[in-house]
């Protein structure tokens, strides 16, 4: 069993409730840090952690909280992102359901260390009931003296409001949100100015993830060497991964970043292997827009090493034989699945989420879901896999937000890694119509020994 | 320039200016003009927050300062990234730059419906002179285009949705110009749109300016639609004591009979500053109401970039063409000239030529003239 510093306590019965959590060990972390700890300190800490940011980028939450704008007179704020929309991330969902005083507890530490007096939770639309849960969990923290006016005695003053979206996932985008926050239309902002300069209503502010945030409760209860400690390299601490497709055991798992792709994949303690008794075609290991990867690029990597579930080994390989460990939302498909139309419902999605406000991802993500539709269809031509190419390459890295890339990404890989499936929707148009392409050389050798 | 903003030195297309600690990059090639200033969809000098969107002013920035000389990763918008001391940018000198930019242009006319031969803006549409001279023939997009219904936005203007290239000028105006913003884009990606939301009039006195800032033939002028070809008409510049703004304007005339009145426009198509150094924004009134010569004091004709077609139709300094029809004819005279106005109603403005289905014949017209009649 690995470690576990976000999911321990989540299933004690009644850990929902504010008796229960703080009985098991809840709210020390606030403790420590307001009346032990000053606020540098803490940022040290959560720099020493190495905890990357668990919203997609990966980048080191200490160095982003360092970066924050202090001018005098001027109020700072933190944010939560908890809009989790990408297709099969649902990591934050389940800890916010579960123990969401972990989260509150979280976020009073951090808006301590940043010195966030007002700290907003700005949650997916979709996620109704569990802004209940958490304005409860937040009342309760309230009644207790953890948030509120001169939080235990130490003077610091701190609210959280929980803000629902809309339904749109580009308010995921860090300063779309900021925007939606502001009561505007959610369209990203050109940066700079960064969030940390000037964020919402042009203050400085902090935009981290759920699982981020989280995190910061066991870094400061063991300290960020200790924390640092689990995990490999740059990958420290623990990670949500929500696991989901054609796999016997689908659901949100912590793990420690040290274990290979195919124990999570294969063993009992997590995926449980593939579904009925299916064999593994292909895997996006880290939310719909990071690279599709073939079971033979996806155990390992291109240099024959294991692959393991970590932000470097995930990486390795760069996007040529590569993919990211993003959000940790891990999609399995298995022999059944047909990437052609897997690609053209990912496509489906980006154009249906573009804010609309820059022409390559507004034109370009609707042409590539008609293209796919087509090839899907068996209408489509060869010359529309390289047209497929073209757009998606003159829509990567010339947006205003990482929508773009996120929308180029996922059919460049599909068409790195299958282009023969393409293909054949395309030569065998009628065929492709009644079955699916299976596995091809994409053959998952783990078969042979286990089968 | 503010008193004391250092000076930093740019290097653009290898030319080096230097321009005050602030200057975008675009502005900075604006300064040295020609081919070297990157097209401009969506900025516009005297609206602020405007830009970023359009992504045709995108650039190379091989080195980002003297300082720090890595080059930029990405391209990037030239009108909302500013320079820096010694920073070298590559804009026509670019492969990378072209290549994108063409294929920009191909994603802004991929849902546009080419209607040029109705549309008013013809001649001074910007996304005209950006796909001539940045785009390609042809297009790779062979499915159906997405279509709006003309919506009138009141009794002055009007919204062709299917031309916008949503730069977002008209909002920012709206946002900048008028006491409340009635209009705003709808909805998102692919399927957004200028809209009212419940379909309304615009009110504001200064609205009218949405239509000299729309880079295509989105937003038109309804008390000229279909009156005539920009090129056909001559720019003149008048003035008149008006209450509301500077009554300082464009005529666009044909003989004594003023067809169009706009703000004045500099070399970039952007409203001019007045003579006290204000942007030229004109009222609803200057622009809409005042269509009689009597109206307004002449200054003179209007000076227009040479290359313009609008410069076709002008008189300053004006060279005839050869004759060519004894050319082509073998030396002679046709023995007929005849006026197409006399035999077809193409040009008459009581058709909607949209609405004609197919190409449009002889039988077309005299059909709708029993019609009409
Ligand atoms: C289109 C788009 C959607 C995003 N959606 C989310 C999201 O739902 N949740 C999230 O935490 N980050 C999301 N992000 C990333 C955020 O912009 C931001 O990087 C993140 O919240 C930072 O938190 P972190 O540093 O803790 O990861 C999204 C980014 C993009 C471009
Ligand atoms: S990349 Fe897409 S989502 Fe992001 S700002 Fe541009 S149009 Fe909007
Ligand atoms: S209507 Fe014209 S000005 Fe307004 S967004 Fe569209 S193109 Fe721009
Ligand atoms: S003019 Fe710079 S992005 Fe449109």
């Amino acid at each position: 069993m690995g470690v576990k510093l976000l999911l321990e306590k989540a299933h004690v019965e009644g850990i929902r409730s504010y008796e229960v959590y703080r009985r098991e060990g809840g709210y020390r972390s606030v403790e420590k840090a307001l009346k032990t700890m000053s606020t540098d300190a803490i940022v040290e800490e959560v720099k020493k952690s190495g905890l990357r940011g668990r919203g997609g980028a990966g980048f080191p939450a200490g160095m982003k909280w360092s970066f924050i704008a202090k001018p005098e007179g001027v109020p700072r704020h933190l944010v939560c992102n908890a809009d989790e929309s990408e297709p099969g991330t649902f990591k934050d969902r389940y800890l916010m359901e579960n123990i969401p005083h972990l989260l509150i507890e979280g976020l009073i530490v951090s808006s301590y260390a940043l010195g966030s007096h007002d700290t907003y939770i700005y949650i997916r639309g979709e996620y109704a009931w569990i802004v209940d849960i958490l304005e409860n969990a937040i009342g309760e923290a309230k009644a207790n003296g953890w948030l509120g006016k001169n939080i235990l005695g130490t003077g610091f003053d701190c609210e959280i409001h929980v803000q629902r979206g809309a339904g749109a996932y580009i308010c995921g985008e860090e300063t779309a949100l900021i925007e939606s926050l502001e009561g505007k239309r959610g369209n990203p902002r050109l940066k700079p100015p960064f969030p940390a300069i000037k964020g919402l209503w042009e203050r400085p502010t902090v935009v981290n993830n759920v699982e981020t945030l989280a995190s910061v409760v066991p870094i400061i209860n063991l300290g960020g060497e200790e924390y640092a400690k689990i995990g490999v390299g740059r990958s420290t601490g623990t990670k949500l991964i929500s696991a989901c497709g054609n796999i016997n055991k689908p659901g949100v798992y912590e793990i420690d970043m040290t274990i290979s792709v195919e124990e999570f994949i294969y063993s009992d303690e997590y995926c449980g292997g593939i579904a009925n008794g299916k064999r593994l075609k292909a895997c996006i290991p880290g939310g719909s827009s990071v690279p599709i990867l073939p079971a033979n690029l996806l155990l390992k990597t291109a240099k024959g090493e294991t692959r393991y579930m970590n932000y470097e080994s995930l990486s390795d390989g760069g996007f040529a034989t590569g993919s990211m460990l993003g959000s940790g939302g891990f999609i399995v498909l298995d022999e059944d699945q047909c990437v052609v139309k897997n690609t053209y419902t990912l496509a489906r999605f980006y154009r249906h989420e573009s804010c609309g406000q820059c022409s390559p991802c507004r034109e370009g993500t609707g042409w590539m879901e008609k293209l796919l539709l087509r090839l899907e269809n068996g209408q489509g031509k060869i010359s529309d896999i390289d047209l497929l190419w073209d757009i998606q390459s003159k829509i990567e890295g010339n947006t205003i937000c990482p929508l773009g890339d996120a929308a180029a990404w996922p059919v460049a890989a599909a068409i790195r890694h299958f282009r023969d499936e393409f293909e054949w929707h395309v030569t065998h148009a009628e065929e492709a119509q009644k079955r699916n392409f299976g596995l091809a050389h994409y053959a998952d050798a783990r078969q042979l020994v286990s089968a | 320039m503010a008193e004391g903003t250092p000076l930093f030195k740019v290097t653009i297309d290898n030319i080096t200016i230097e321009v005050p600690a602030g200057t975008t990059i675009l502005n900075a090639a604006r300064q040295i003009g020609g081919e070297v200033t990157p097209p401009a969809m969506c900025y516009y000098s005297k609206l602020q927050g405007s830009g970023g969107k359009c992504r045709t002013c995108l650039v190379e920035v091989s080195k980002g300062s003297e300082k720090d000389p890595r080059p930029m990763p990405k391209l990037v918008a030239s009108c909302r990234t500013t320079v820096m001391d010694g920073m070298e940018v590559k804009n026509i000198t670019s492969p990378k730059v072209i290549d994108a930019r063409a294929g920009i242009v191909e994603f802004l006319l991929l849902n546009h419906p080419l209607d040029c031969p109705i549309c008013d803006q013809a001649g001074e549409c910007h996304l005209q002179d950006l796909s001539y001279e940045h785009g390609k023939e042809g297009t790779r997009y062979e499915f159906q285009k997405r279509t709006f219904h003309k919506v009138d936005l009141g009794d002055k203007i009007q919204l062709h949705m299917t031309r916008c290239i949503l730069c977002y000028r008209c909002v920012f105006v709206a946002n900048q110009l008028t006491d409340n913003r009635e209009h705003g884009i709808l909805d998102r990606g692919d399927h957004s749109q200028i809209a009212t939301f419940i379909q309304k009039n615009l009110h504001s006195d200064f609205i009218g300016n949405v239509i000299d800032v729309c880079p295509v033939g989105a937003l038109t002028d309804k008390t000229f639609r279909f009156k005539n070809r920009v090129w056909f008409t001559k720019p003149v510049d008048a003035h008149r004591d008006c209450p509301t703004c500077s009554g300082q304007v464009q005529l666009w005339m044909r003989g004594d009979e003023v067809f169009r009145v706009t703000a004045r426009k500099d070399q970039w198509g952007e409203v001019k500053d007045t003579t006290d150094g204000k942007p030229g924004w004109i009222c609803n009134t200057c622009r809409f109401d005042k269509k009689h010569i009597n109206d307004w004091v002449i200054e003179g004709p209007s000076k227009i970039n040479r290359h313009s077609v609008i410069a076709q139709g002008h008189y300053e300094g004006l060279k005839k063409p050869d004759e060519t029809m004894p050319k082509v004819m073998h030396g002679r005279n046709p023995k007929l000239l005849m006026d197409i106005h006399n035999v077809s109603e193409v040009n008459k403005t009581d058709i909607e030529l949209s609405l004609i289905d197919g190409p449009a014949t002889s039988k077309t017209f005299n059909h709708s003239e029993k019609n009409n009649a």
